[in-house]
């Protein structure tokens, strides 16, 4: 392979070779103006790992309240409780908002004062009564921690507790980005660590339960920042292995306005292709199309992603937050955004298995 | 031939400066790995403008005329003589387009419009020589070549006496509309009454014979097969062999809304298709200088990708435009916006002429 950034050779070696990308390795990575050179190493690996298949799942976001004792300066969903906007489901709208065609519900909302957890392991238990066929794909590891926090639940018993209630997997949130110095910075210091995170997710993995992993980017953090986040995700995913799949999440500017515009596409192609070099261990990497944009996820495709997430029905979170994508495409405009890129779409359930080849 | 040994022959060639041929162009435009195409097609583009620098023209798109008897299938923008919804500008109304482009800062107004039979060729030379009697600062970069043709048919005067006035008159560029996809097939089937291939090909090389610069485009996703594109990108490179006239090559997808077309394609072709365009076009047109990324055709976010894909313009800004909106697909840009774009995918912005010379570096 022929690289116009002829640095980028040693990592072509290593990647061939199979071995690790180093911190160094990350950081030229995100510096390196060879975005295509870049680009095919991932698709590279990619492809070795998948070919041409793409996933995606039909899926229904589902928030249950945006009422939130935090105020996270990237956050435009959250609203104190009783403010203009504020919003908290019962169980029963909770159960009626999953329509027929959906396979896995994905559950994340604020951290409610009150809300007690027995709250939220009837949501599970209520869903999966409802639904036994759907997975549930439930609560941050943030919003596990706070379930410590407030009611003094051992993240093992809760999540043995809401496992047993129905729930099969964790989202990968609230994770935002591993920096002590951002945490402060964007006052989201009050929500589970690099540590806390990461251990939640370890006690998960211990008990079975696969977990997606993510990163916030685009907003004030460096590039040393992001390698040292997906380095310490790749750890670990070591120690426990039960992540499946790392999303990066580009920063919303909305009404929060951290920065005065959205990291550009290119940013986007770039941080998924470093994603999908440097994360050797997790399984898959998606390109979030609501947040990306239908173009960009496409493109996406080339560049290491072998996911595109799903229908989305009601994605409140980022929806408010400012991402212009429409929710609820239909079936049809994945598959497009799939085939459009030449590759094969793949429909899949919560944990990778599928559904059904588009040949 | 496996795919390496395909795509190491065509890097050698691109690297040795040799013509790629037609075996080549349906590799790149069928099997090629996307990022292998984009990856030679941002070397050849390096190779011929080293410096990371995107430019871009403050122009508008504003129309003279909707009226048009050619009834292309692809367009939503037309409407026959005498219909309800059809409309002529004065050459006074269409000199107040220009003066609101001109008070906007715009160097270029690409005025273009329907086949209109009732309008003289006095009317288009007016338009030419008032344009740069009052405002010396635009340049009129005014009617394609099938504009040029209906001007010579209802004058009864030759094409080169038509380009003989406009010169006279004080008109130095043409656009490139018009092209569609130059392949014989393609042509009949959705633009039976422009004539084939050869009649636009004729305008551009009679223009560029007398001295005229022009840009030449390419729209894709309809009925077109890779043979046809090919045909377009052989026919275009071979005119430049003649005479270098062309400044740049423009490609965009067909968007299909409120055309007679829409019935058998729903969806314009999407920014993989697009980007891959461009990168072939870049490869294989050895012979032209610039490759435009059509930002308002295909979005800004893929314009911006197809910086990196050999893409080395932004296209305009585009004040005024009718043709696109026409078939429901609306964009919008300012200076300030195409100056942080071009920055955010890591090129250097400058503002530029109709005929590319770089008016300002960013």
């Amino acid at each position: 392979m022929h690289f116009s950034d002829r640095r980028l050779e040693p990592l072509w070696q290593k990647v061939c070779s199979g071995t690790r990308l180093s911190r160094e390795d990350g950081l030229l990575l995100f510096e390196t103006d060879d975005l295509l050179g870049l680009g095919r190493m991932a698709d590279h690996v990619k492809s070795r790992r998948e070919g041409d298949r793409v996933y995606f799942v039909l899926n229904r976001y589902i928030s249950p309240t945006n009422v939130c004792v935090l105020s996270c300066a990237f956050c435009g969903f959250a609203r104190k409780k009783g403010e203009a906007g504020a919003f908290e489901y019962t169980i029963e709208d909770i159960v009626g908002m999953v329509s027929e065609e959906v396979r896995e519900v994905h559950i994340v909302g604020g951290h409610h004062p009150d809300w007690p957890f027995e709250y939220y392991e009837r949501v599970i238990g209520a869903l999966h009564a409802a639904r036994p066929e759907v997975q549930i794909k439930a609560f941050t590891a943030a919003e596990i921690d706070y379930f410590w926090r407030r009611w003094r639940i051992e993240p093992k018993d809760a999540l043995t507790r809401l496992k047993a209630a129905g729930l099969e997997s964790m989202p990968g949130g609230g994770a935002e980005i591993f920096s002590p110095r951002l945490a402060r910075r964007l006052r989201y210091a009050g929500k589970a660590d690099a540590e806390r995170w990461c251990e939640i997710h370890g006690i998960a993995h211990a008990l079975g339960i696969h977990t997606n992993a993510t990163m916030l980017y685009g907003h004030l953090e460096t590039h040393a920042e992001r390698v040292d986040h997906l380095l310490r995700l790749r750890e670990q995913q070591d120690a426990s292995g039960g992540f499946l799949t790392f999303i990066a999440l580009p920063y919303q500017v909305g009404a929060t306005r951290l920065v005065p515009r959205g990291t550009p596409p290119t940013d986007n192609l770039r941080t998924i292709a470093a994603a999908r070099m440097l994360l050797d261990n997790f399984p898959h990497v998606e390109a979030y199309w609501v947040l990306l944009g239908e173009e960009t996820a496409s493109v996406a495709l080339h560049f290491g992603a072998d996911d595109v997430n799903g229908t989305l029905e009601d994605e409140r979170v980022q929806h408010m937050a400012g991402a212009e994508t429409p929710a609820g495409v239909a079936r049809e405009q994945l598959l497009r955004m799939i085939q459009d890129a030449g590759k094969v779409p793949v429909e899949r359930d919560a944990l990778y298995n599928v559904v059904r080849v588009y040949n | 031939m496996s795919a390496d040994a395909a795509l190491s022959r065509i890097r050698d060639r691109v690297v040795d400066g040799k013509r790629l041929d037609r075996e080549d162009g349906r590799f790149l435009l069928t099997e090629a790995p996307l990022l292998e195409v984009g990856a030679l097609a941002a070397e050849a583009r390096f190779a011929r403008l080293p410096d990371r620098v995107v430019t871009f023209v403050i122009d508008s798109n504003p129309n003279y005329t909707n009226v048009c008897v050619t009834d292309c299938q692809f367009c939503a923008f037309y409407r026959k003589p005498g219909d309800p919804e059809a409309w002529t500008l004065t050459v006074d109304e269409v000199l107040a387009k220009v003066e609101s482009a001109a008070a906007q800062g715009a160097t270029t107004v690409l005025l273009q419009g329907g086949h209109n039979p009732a309008l003289p060729l006095e009317y288009y030379l007016s338009i030419v020589s008032e344009t740069r009697r009052r405002f010396p600062r635009v340049t009129p970069h005014f009617f394609t070549a099938s504009e040029i043709q209906t001007i010579a048919g209802v004058a009864s005067l030759s094409v080169g006496d038509v380009l003989d006035r406009l010169w006279d008159a004080g008109q130095r560029t043409l656009p490139g509309g018009g092209a569609e996809v130059l392949s014989e097939r393609v042509r009949k089937r959705i633009a039976p009454k422009k004539g084939g291939p050869g009649a636009w090909l004729e305008v551009h090389r009679q223009a560029h014979h007398r001295g005229f610069k022009s840009t030449a485009t390419m729209m894709y996703g309809h009925v077109e097969d890779v043979d046809d594109v090919l045909d377009h990108l052989d026919a275009v490179r071979g005119l430049q062999d003649e005479h270098g006239g062309f400044t740049a090559f423009v490609p965009w997808s067909f968007k299909p809304g409120n055309t007679l077309l829409e019935k058998w394609i729903k969806h314009y072709k999407g920014p993989n298709a697009y980007l891959r365009m461009l990168a072939v076009a870049r490869l294989y047109l050895d012979n032209f200088h610039h490759i435009q990324a059509s930002w308002f055709s295909e979005g800004k976010r893929a314009g911006q990708i197809a910086l990196h894909f050999g893409a080395d313009d932004w296209g305009g800004t585009l004040f005024e435009e009718n043709v696109h909106r026409a078939a429901d697909y609306v964009n919008r840009i300012g200076v300030d916006e195409i100056v942080t774009l071009i920055r955010d995918a890591g090129f250097t912005p400058a503002q530029r002429t109709t005929e590319y010379e770089i008016v300002r570096t960013y």
